[in-house]
């Protein structure tokens, strides 16, 4: 009887979140994979032609947008140049490994520190909890022509001019900005989970004889892994996904024409986004359901492979 | 190596007079020295980077025009005042700036009351009651933290559109409800929540029925108050990331008027009319804009900070 009452009641407790996640989570996943196989699909009057495999043909540019009119889009994926797909890749693949090196050295720093610690704590936390919009347009007004890095530097490079920029200069100084966002929560991570290591271990290898950095790396290091191994999952899910610091360092407003100049930095979110704005969402809707289902398997796919390796590698 | 630090345990447990091994320690003491004065010098050119663009905001804040366009790196102290007062008089009201904030503070903090509430009673479902279906539908509330947000937002959107809450003729209130009711329900934050609700001793539970409390009452009596740390947590990095919002609100807010501040100084009207007519992007009164949007939150930082470092640290380790 009792368990009968638990459970009418549970459902009181639980309707107010399953009527939301029903409406604003569980739908739509349903919903964009369904319009992502539809055939000239029209958002706002609901019409289409049947279910097709066109969109995600037209977006990895293996189809022509209108028949016999030789326009392929390359926007998203390219093998000739930059592309949504290559820029995330690229975003990615640079900024993790150097932001979770930068961050472990850090933390292992702190940790071997006495006075000051707290300092340094607080210091390095701080860019967490800023805004990612107002700091990327600091990192604007930094790497601007005249700006204060190029002065320093004795520099005259225009990074991320609108208009003398190149894709390479745009990408190094958002992927220094990214960097610069991506550590404080890494560091919080390793240094909590360095602070959890029994100072025995440590100990015990000095007993043995082991040098300072053969107890780094045959200690600290496997006994970090479950850390590791969460910042990196985490950390490569995020930079898939890049797109606000984007915004905030370069403002590149929606183009209505989609194409990207050479300086332009699309990601898979970014492209998303664009086919949602203005002129484009009406026609366009399937595209960026068709991209955003392509996102869902890039992460998974990361995901599960990275789950793999670190069955091997992680100690416990 | 080896050898070295055996010597050197011997120089500390056993007095030695010998010439040696107080060589050995000297050495030893100075090589620690050494190590320690590069790790600060490591630290403090780190924290000066990691610094540097909270410093150089401020500054340009303080600075004219042509100022920050020449790269200089502190402000000028003649012109101060009169570049202050110029900057954040022209920031405050070509941004509209306390209207937005407003709308930020309250869109912020209805998302983070509600947030609570309904991760609150979900988790509480999870965590104490027993029903058909239980662990299957955890598993699927754990599963949607898996999707990207873009995903979601493409139907929302539409979703959103078909209720009448985005469009031409969207309200301020749409506007408001449009920016808050998507974000209300966080897997996340059940997951959270009823980790340390599960926590809380069956006994407890037990007690509060002898006692004659209802399942109603012993939530809120008991188990709110010793779930209080995830509690303080959840609403911190909610308000936060409701703060810092930007994608969401720019997709379904139609009138910048009633759009998020972290939207506007972006999209808003920071320019300047220059001697052949174009518009001209003022960085000193965007460097104003985002210390207006940034240094309130530093401020919060540096009070809460061991309630934000703890509790975003947990919410990581566990995830």
């Amino acid at each position: 009887m009792d368990e009968k009452r638990n459970n009418y009641k549970a459902w009181f407790y639980l309707a107010p979140v399953l009527i939301l996640m029903g409406i604003f989570t569980f739908f739509p996943i349903l919903n964009t994979v369904y319009v992502s196989f539809l055939k000239d699909y029209n958002v706002s009057t609901g019409v289409h032609k049947g279910f097709t495999f066109y969109n995600y043909a037209y977006i990895l540019g293996l189809a022509e947008r209108y028949e016999g009119s030789g326009v392929y889009n390359t926007t998203f994926f390219s093998f000739s140049g930059p592309s949504a797909f290559w820029n995330t890749m690229f975003i990615t693949f640079v900024t993790v490994p150097i932001s979770v090196i930068i961050a472990l050295l850090i933390a292992l720093a702190i940790h071997n520190i006495k006075a000051l610690k707290k300092f340094f704590q607080t210091v390095f936390f701080m860019p967490y909890v800023t805004n990612v919009i107002a700091i990327g347009m600091v990192f604007a007004v930094i790497f601007a022509n005249g700006g204060v890095f190029n002065t320093i530097f004795h520099l005259n490079i225009p990074w991320i001019n609108p208009v003398y920029a190149t894709w390479g200069s745009c990408m190094t100084v958002l992927c220094i900005y990214i960097i610069w966002t991506a550590l404080p929560y890494k560091i919080l991570i390793f240094l909590s989970g360095l602070q959890n290591i029994d100072q025995q271990y440590f100990d015990a290898a000095r007993v043995d004889g082991a040098s300072k950095g053969k107890a780094s790396r045959r200690i600290i290091i496997p006994l970090l892994s479950p850390q590791i191994l969460y910042i990196s999952v985490t950390s490569f899910i995020t930079a898939f996904k890049e797109y606000s610091s984007i915004i905030g360092l370069l403002n590149r407003s929606y183009s209505s024409t989609a194409v990207a100049s050479s300086n332009d930095l699309y990601t898979i979110v970014y492209y998303i986004y664009d086919m949602m704005q203005g002129t484009n969402w009406t026609t366009s809707s399937q595209f960026a359901s068709a991209a955003a289902v392509i996102l869902l398997l890039v992460i998974l796919g990361f995901t599960i492979v990275e789950l793999r390796i670190s069955k091997r590698l992680v100690v416990y | 190596m080896r050898k070295d630090v055996i010597d050197t345990k011997l120089v500390l447990v056993i007095p030695n007079r010998d010439k040696d091994s107080v060589k050995q320690g000297k050495r030893d003491r100075v090589l620690k020295i050494v190590g320690l004065v590069i790790t600060y010098v490591f630290l403090f050119l780190a924290a000066a980077l990691a610094f540097f663009p909270f410093y150089y905001m401020i500054a340009a804040s303080f600075m004219d025009e042509s100022s920050i366009l020449n790269g200089r790196m502190i402000p000028e102290f003649a012109s101060l005042a009169e570049n202050i007062a110029y900057n954040y008089s022209e920031t405050f009201t070509r941004l509209n700036y306390f209207h937005h904030v407003a709308i930020t503070l309250l869109v912020a903090t209805s998302i983070t009351v509600l947030q609570l509430l309904t991760t609150i009673l979900a988790a509480f479902a999870f965590a104490r009651l027993t029903f058909k279906g239980r662990d299957v539908l955890f598993i699927a509330f754990l599963a949607t933290m898996m999707i990207p947000g873009e995903l979601l937002a493409i139907s929302n959107y539409v979703t959103l559109s078909n209720l009448g809450l985005t469009g031409l003729e969207q309200t301020t209130f749409q506007a408001i409800i449009a920016m808050i009711i998507p974000l209300i329900a966080s897997s996340f934050y059940i997951y959270l929540l009823r980790q340390s609700f599960l926590q809380i001793p069956n006994e407890l539970y037990l007690a509060a029925k002898i006692d004659g409390k209802t399942d109603w009452g012993y939530l809120w009596k008991v188990m709110v108050p010793l779930a209080s740390p995830t509690l303080i947590t959840i609403t911190i990095l909610s308000f936060i990331s409701s703060w810092n919002g930007y994608i969401w609100p720019s997709l379904v807010v139609y009138n910048n008027s009633d759009t998020l501040i972290s939207v506007i100084i972006r999209k808003g009207a920071l320019t300047m009319q220059g001697p052949d007519g174009n518009y001209i992007t003022q960085y000193s009164w965007q460097m104003t804009a985002s210390v207006l949007t940034v240094v309130p939150f530093l401020i919060i930082y540096v009070i809460f900070r061991k309630h934000i470092m703890r509790g975003t640290g947990r919410a990581g380790i566990k995830g």
